[in-house]
């Protein structure tokens, strides 16, 4: 049977706070630090969307229907491209007419509410298939979580929403002995087909490659050699690596522009989207993942967003007031709660340091967790007055 | 009268407490026609000299008040500030003897050797930061060595230096001139960190200037048995002389408070000595009871980063704000934000910002373990630890507008009978008295 090469980019830029301070609580509603936000947009729109957008439309010509890849947006991305660069709005539009991209589904505020409202989780993704169709034509098939995170119980409810195939992270810890080269499916739901990242092929380029210093024929021996036993490697990683995370001086993109035919001519793979991928292959076993896993750092579960005490009152007060946001029923309110749930806010606070730090302290505007979490709190304190007041509840005396 | 007086700062530029009362003290003595000669490490020139005159330590060169000077009064100085002289001469594995060769050789040389050797390394100008930063000590001794100098010019009746910093600036001007030593205590070591903490080079500094004062100042009672219990000084040596505030220049702060909730407040250092632990858990007692309420914590320290996990985890992180270092207006703006205001010190010599709050009209709430619980009798007063206590009078304050009301009018009269010109009185009497015991 064929074996296939599923590669998934994401794309997401977080709406950064501005510097919000207590006196600002109740006098001020503006949260957001647009100047920041607007000037990594543009540098990172330059160095890796453009070019790297540039370099695969040219491999679709190149190749035609031998070459797809597949992209997750984040509504958030989508918002910031259409207000800072709609250039690079313009030039995902071009990709998508070519027939040879998926786009995939996921929350549109890049959240975490899987891990906290069913309902809230709905009503982002059906946000984002809205604006996805809106951008580039077609409804998604294919669903991805924030930050692949999933749990059988997540899956059950993805499945529920209608979507046949969902991604996550290969993690050693829910697989075992069993390999991420298959297509598994969910433990409660079977209709639902889960890709599993391969990691170390994943991380070879994504975190690597730099250090790794790999031509792309080296590469497409180690996807040979991985294919021996396989059905499909998928290939997930951050669409940033190309230029940001791993810069144009490193040959990343000589690197990509060269791999389609290394691997097209020296592999028995096939470049196809990850609905075509769960289409084609058969599921060889349900699997099982009681606990939500991740592909973030070496534990591979939420502890990166919700691993301490600062995270999780930060995350609880901001859901205990969905209640009040949906019954307020306004645009600039439910606007603003969808931005405070983007996962990156929550990353800020990570304390952990000593492992993945490197990792986190790069993406990072804040010099300690501390100053994430009083910064966010109080934005969440002015927030939460707005909310009362939409609802005008008068007040305990 | 005339006061030579060591300091380490004077506004407009103040790390903390001690460069305001300095300011103040030295303005309620001027008042009583007391003059003052104020001496500080880095003056910049642009500090208030109405009521003192200022010398800039960093302008004084030792060398040059030793060369108008014959070489026996030398000799005699060297003989008077040998006690404090800096023991660099440490050299690591020598047998035993080389080491009584050495210290030989070394009894042979002559007094002018030592001064030509000395001359070197105090002759010139020194500049100093006049910080409290990595070579303070360095700066402390160098400091003495110039107060010699100062007090070798000078004219003065009364030698007057606050706190450790400048304690061996006033021994070494009390040996060169023979006038009495009055040193003020505003903070001890006990108040920096726990007992069984304290810096063991600071202690010996404050033990050697108590020892040496003919009087010793402290800002409170709570200071002064302190000085008695921990240093082990002669109690009629010791007098409390409460600090007062200067209100002159206080202006009150409009502002637009964003919130409508009740502001209680805590403003300070986030360390150990000023019990912030205590003001969380108090805070979580009545959040309980009320949710009309909202607690700051303005100000940073070494305990910042547990206080805002404490309260991350006790799940009041949205009623519960931190605010980081506040600086100028922002301090009178968190004053004018305020309904109740809270010190829970767990030692406080003394503790000036309850004032400043009750002239605010802000209502407050004080630990009977800090100085200024002597002098007030309108604010709140409970143990630090006793956190039942401090919830009941938070909510208190908060429920019963009578309480409030007139915890505020009352503080503020209070307050402002407070006057440095009384507490220079006192002074007064301290250094006549120290003058009296010398002749």
């Amino acid at each position: 049977m064929e074996k296939s090469l599923c590669l998934y980019f994401q794309v997401h830029q977080p709406d950064r706070l501005r510097l919000y301070r207590f006196f600002d609580i109740g006098n001020d509603s503006q949260y957001f630090d647009e100047f920041a936000n607007r000037t990594i947009l543009k540098r990172i729109a330059q160095r890796c969307y453009l070019p790297m957008n540039e370099l695969i439309y040219e491999l679709i010509q190149k190749h035609g229907k031998d070459f797809k890849v597949a992209f997750s947006i984040s509504g958030a991305a989508l918002e910031q491209f259409e207000q800072y660069a709609p250039e690079v709005l313009e030039s995902f539009k071009k990709l998508a007419s070519t027939k040879c991209v998926e786009f995939l589904a996921e929350t549109y505020s890049h959240s975490l509410a899987s891990l906290k409202s069913e309902k809230e989780f709905k009503n982002q993704v059906k946000e984002h298939s809205a604006a996805i169709k809106k951008h580039f034509g077609v409804k998604p098939k294919a669903f991805r979580n924030t930050e692949l995170i999933y749990s059988d119980a997540i899956g059950e409810a993805v499945a529920n929403m209608g979507f046949n195939t969902m991604l996550t992270e290969g993690a050693k810890h829910i697989l075992g002995w069993k390999s991420p080269n298959f297509l598994y499916t969910n433990a409660i739901n079977p209709k639902l087909k889960l890709l599993l990242k391969n990691f170390n092929l994943s991380d070879d380029i994504a975190f690597r490659f730099a250090s790794n210093n790999v031509t792309s024929g080296q590469y497409a021996a180690w996807l040979a050699e991985s294919a021996k036993e396989a059905d499909i490697i998928n290939l997930f990683m951050d669409y940033e690596t190309f230029g940001e995370h791993q810069n144009a001086s490193t040959g990343i993109f000589e690197f990509m522009r060269a791999l389609p035919e290394a691997v097209l001519a020296n592999t028995e793979l096939k470049f196809c989207t990850p609905s075509e991928a769960a289409a084609m292959h058969q599921p060889v076993a349900p699997l099982h993942v009681p606990y939500a896993i991740s592909w973030a750092d070496e534990e591979r579960d939420t502890s990166a967003w919700l691993g301490n005490e600062l995270q999780n009152e930060a995350f609880e007060k901001l859901y205990s007031l969905e209640k009040g946001v949906m019954a307020a029923k306004d645009e600039e309110l439910l606007a603003d709660f969808r931005k405070l749930q983007e996962s990156d806010h929550f990353y800020y606070m990570c304390t952990k340091f000593f492992s993945d730090g490197a990792v986190h302290k790069y993406f990072n505007p804040y010099d300690t967790p501390y100053e994430a979490f009083i910064n966010y709190m109080n934005v969440l304190s002015d927030f939460a007055l707005r909310v009362e007041k939409k609802n005008n509840k008068p007040k305990k005396k | 009268m005339k006061v030579l007086m060591f300091g380490w700062e004077f506004p407009p530029h103040i790390a903390g407490g001690l460069g305001t009362a300095c300011y103040g003290l030295t303005k309620g003595l001027a008042k009583h026609d007391v003059e003052v000669l104020f001496v500080m490490p880095s003056a910049s020139g642009d500090e208030d000299q109405s009521a003192v005159k200022i010398i800039n330590a960093s302008d004084i060169s030792v060398a040059d008040v030793w060369g108008k000077t014959d070489i026996s009064r030398l000799e005699s100085f060297l003989d008077k500030v040998s006690f404090f002289k800096v023991s660099s001469g440490l050299v690591p594995y020598i047998d035993p003897e080389m080491f009584s060769s050495m210290v030989e050789s070394q009894e042979k040389r002559n007094r002018y050797e030592e001064y030509e050797q000395f001359k070197i390394h105090y002759g010139g100008k020194y500049k100093f930061s006049g910080k409290y930063g990595a070579n303070l000590m360095e700066e402390v001794q160098r400091y003495a060595m110039v107060a010699s100098a100062i007090a070798l010019e000078n004219d003065f009746d009364v030698i007057h230096a606050h706190d450790w910093l400048t304690y061996a600036a006033g021994i070494a001007a009390k040996k060169i001139s023979g006038k009495p030593l009055v040193i003020h205590v505003h903070a001890t070591s006990f108040d920096r960190a726990s007992d069984n903490a304290i810096d063991t080079r600071v202690f010996a500094l404050e033990k050697m200037g108590m020892e040496a004062a003919d009087k010793i100042m402290a800002v409170s009672n709570l200071t002064r048995n302190i000085v008695i219990n921990k240093y082990g000084i002669d109690p009629s040596k010791v007098v409390a002389v409460h600090n007062a505030v200067d209100f002159d220049e206080f202006k009150q702060m409009e502002v637009k408070r964003g919130v409508d909730d009740k502001i209680v407040t805590f403003l300070g250092r986030i360390t150990y000595q000023k019990g912030p632990e205590y003001f969380i858990e108090a805070a979580n007692k009545v959040l309980k009871k009320c949710d009309n309420v909202r607690f700051v914590m303005a100000g940073n320290g070494d305990l910042m980063n547990r206080s805002i996990r404490r309260v991350a985890k006790l799940g009041i992180a949205d009623k519960f704000h931190f605010t980081g270092f506040l600086r100028g207006d922002d301090v009178k703006k968190m004053f004018a934000y305020s309904d109740v205001y809270i010190m829970p010190s767990v030692s406080e010599p003394f503790g000036i910002s309850p004032l400043e709050a009750m002239k605010s009209n802000v209502p407050s709430i004080i630990s009977k373990q800090s100085g200024v619980a002597e002098v007030l009798d309108y604010a709140i007063k409970t143990d630090f630890w006793d956190i039942d206590a401090m919830a009941d009078a938070i909510y208190g304050l908060l429920k019963y507008p009578a309480l409030a009301s007139m915890s505020a009018r009352c503080g503020v009269e209070e307050v402002n009978n407070l006057k440095w010109e009384n507490a220079a009185l006192k002074m007064i009497d301290v250094y006549q008295e120290a003058i009296d015991n010398l002749k």
